[in-house]
C-alpha cells in the first residue's frame, strides 16, 4: 500500500507517495525525477548507484525508500552551487575522469564521501575506499588523478604538460598495493 | 522485489512482538533484498530494525565487549573498544564487502544469513564469543560456534532475534588474527581462517590455549580440533606451525564451485592457517 512521506534530498524536501518496496535509487529516479543516480548491477556490486545518507556512502540500490525517512539524502545533483560545478565535478571534467559517465556520479559521490571524512587522502587509500566504483571504460588512472588533483588543490590549474602527466600516470601505476588479499 | 508491509519499530519488543512467522527482520538488507529479488524468501512483512537504537551500541560488558546485532561494520572496524583487543574481529570487519556494504551492513546480519563464508564469523569462533537472541519469552545465549547449521540455517528458533554479540574479555598474553583470501576486491572469501592462542604464564613460547576457526570450507564456518589440540601445550615452532596447518587442511571440508577448487581452498587452508597462527602468536607476546 502507498504511503506518503517525505525524502530530504540535496537540502529540499519532497512529497512522495511510494510503495513500502520501493528502492532508494527508484524513488530518487521515478518519484523525485533526479536521474543523476544510475542503475547500475542492482545487486550492491557495482558503484553506479552510490549516494550519501546522513554522511554515509550507500549504495541506493540496496537501500529501502522509507527507511530514509527523515535522512539526509545527497546525489550527484547536490554537488553544484549557484551553477557553479563542485572541485570534483571540475577535476573529473579537466583531467577526463570519465568517458562514457555512467559511473561517474557513483564515482563522485564517492569520492565526495571519503573527502568529506578524510580530505587528505593517499593514492592507495582513494584505490581501496573506491575499490566498489567499476568503470566499465578503464578509465581507473583519470579517475584516480582527478581526485588527486582535488586532494593536491591542483583543480584549474588547466591540463598540465604532459610529460608531468605521463609521470605522474606512472606513480600512481606504482603505488599500486591492492590489500583485499592480505586482510591482516 | 513483491510488495510487502514495512515496520519500523523503536523498541526491541515492539520488533519482537512483530516478528511473526510471515516477517522477516531487517537489518542491513545488503542479503536480504538480494534474496527478496531472487524470491528466496516468502515473507510479506519486512520488520526494519534500524530505529531501535539500542541494537546499534558497542560497549564494554562484563570485562569484554558487548556488540549490538544492528551495528555497522563500518562501526565494528573503527571501533577503539575493539581493535588493539579482538584484532581479528577488526580486521574481519574491515574487509567485508566494499565502504557502501559496510555502511549498511551489520554484524547481527553477517552471522544470521549464515554464509559459510562470512568473515566475521570465524573471529567470532575463534575468540569465544556467544550471541544473544531474544524472543517474547527471555534472551538466551549460544556459542557462536554452534550458530550455524547450515548454508543460511542457524540456531535462531522461528520468532527469535539476534540481538548482540558478546565477546569475552581477552585473557592476559592472548592475541587473535584474522586471514582470507579473495579472488577480486569485492568478491567473497575463497578461505578465510581465524586463530586466536593464549601462552602459557611461565613460558611465553608455549601455547596454553588455541582455538582456529575456517570460513567458506564447509557448509558452515567451523572449528579445526586436530588443529587446536595439535598447538595445545605445544613450544610454538615451525615444525608445529606447519603441523597445525595440515591439520587444519585434514578437516577442511571444502567444495569445487566458481569461485575455487576444493584443492585449491584446502592447500589455501594450510596457508592461511599457519600465517593466523603466527600473527596471533606475535600479537599475544606483545610483539604486533
Amino acid at each position: 500500500m502507498k504511503r506518503e512521506m517525505v525524502l530530504n534530498v540535496n537540502g529540499e524536501e519532497h512529497d512522495v507517495e511510494i510503495e513500502p518496496n520501493r528502492l532508494l535509487l527508484e524513488a530518487l529516479r521515478e518519484d523525485v525525477g533526479l536521474t543523476g543516480t544510475k542503475e547500475g548491477c542492482s545487486i550492491g556490486v557495482c558503484g553506479a548507484c552510490s549516494v550519501i545518507v546522513d554522511g554515509r556512502l550507500v549504495s541506493a540500490c540496496l537501500t529501502l525508500a522509507a527507511a530514509c525517512e527523515g535522512k539526509k539524502i545527497e546525489t550527484i545533483e547536490g554537488l553544484a552551487r549557484d551553477g557553479e560545478l563542485h572541485p570534483l565535478q571540475r577535476a573529473f571534467v579537466q583531467f577526463g575522469g570519465f568517458q562514457c559517465g555512467i559511473c561517474t556520479p557513483g564515482q563522485i559521490m564517492a569520492a565526495k564521501a571519503l573527502l568529506d571524512h578524510n580530505p587528505n587522502p593517499t593514492t592507495d587509500q582513494v584505490k581501496e575506499w573506491m575499490s566498489a566504483n567499476l568503470c566499465r571504460c578503464t578509465g581507473y588512472y583519470k579517475i584516480l588523478e582527478s581526485v588527486m588533483a582535488v586532494v593536491e588543490g591542483k583543480v584549474d590549474e588547466g591540463r598540465r604538460d604532459e610529460a608531468v602527466r605521463q609521470a605522474r600516470i606512472q606513480s600512481l601505476y606504482q603505488s599500486d598495493t591492492y590489500k583485499s588479499n592480505a586482510s591482516d | 522485489m513483491r510488495p510487502f508491509h514495512y515496520r519500523a519499530p523503536r523498541s526491541l519488543d515492539e520488533a519482537l512482538a512483530l516478528l511473526t512467522p510471515q516477517a522477516v527482520p531487517l537489518a542491513g538488507g545488503t542479503d536480504l533484498f538480494l534474496k527478496m529479488e531472487r524470491r528466496q524468501t516468502q515473507a510479506d512483512t519486512v520488520v526494519d530494525l534500524k530505529r531501535i537504537p539500542e541494537l546499534g551500541r558497542i560497549e564494554a560488558a562484563d570485562g569484554g565487549v558487548r556488540i549490538g546485532a544492528l551495528a555497522l561494520m563500518d562501526s565494528l572496524g573503527a571501533s577503539s573498544l575493539i581493535a588493539g583487543q579482538y584484532e581479528a574481529l577488526t580486521r574481519s570487519a574491515r574487509v567485508v564487502g566494499s565502504i557502501q556494504t559496510r555502511n549498511r551492513a551489520t554484524l547481527g546480519g553477517n552471522l544470521a544469513n549464515a554464509s559459510p563464508a562470512a568473515d566475521t564469523a570465524t573471529p567470532l569462533m575463534a575468540l569465544g564469543a556467544s550471541a544473544e537472541a531474544a524472543d517474547a519469552t527471555g534472551t538466551r545465549q549460544v556459542p557462536v560456534d554452534q550458530l550455524f547449521l547450515g548454508p543460511g540455517r542457524t540456531a535462531l528458533r522461528d520468532g527469535e532475534l539476534l540481538t548482540a554479540v558478546l565477546v569475552p574479555a581477552l585473557p592476559a598474553r592472548a592475541g587473535s588474527a584474522f586471514q582470507r583470501c579473495v579472488r577480486t576486491a569485492m568478491d567473497i572469501a575463497l578461505v578465510n581462517c581465524a586463530a586466536f592462542v593464549r601462552l602459557d604464564g611461565d613460558d611465553p613460547d608455549t601455547v596454553a590455549e588455541a582455538r582456529i576457526a575456517l570460513g567458506a570450507v564447509g557448509p558452515t564456518p567451523l572449528r579445526t580440533a586436530s588443529a587446536e589440540n595439535c598447538l595445545t601445550g605445544a613450544r610454538l615452532d615451525e615444525r608445529v606451525v606447519e603441523e597445525a596447518g595440515e591439520c587444519a587442511a585434514s578437516d577442511a571440508q571444502p567444495i569445487d564451485d566458481v569461485r575455487a577448487g576444493a584443492d585449491y581452498r584446502r592447500e589455501m587452508v594450510r596457508v592461511l592457517t599457519r600465517r593466523a597462527i603466527w600473527k596471533a602468536f606475535r600479537r599475544a607476546r606483545g610483539e604486533a
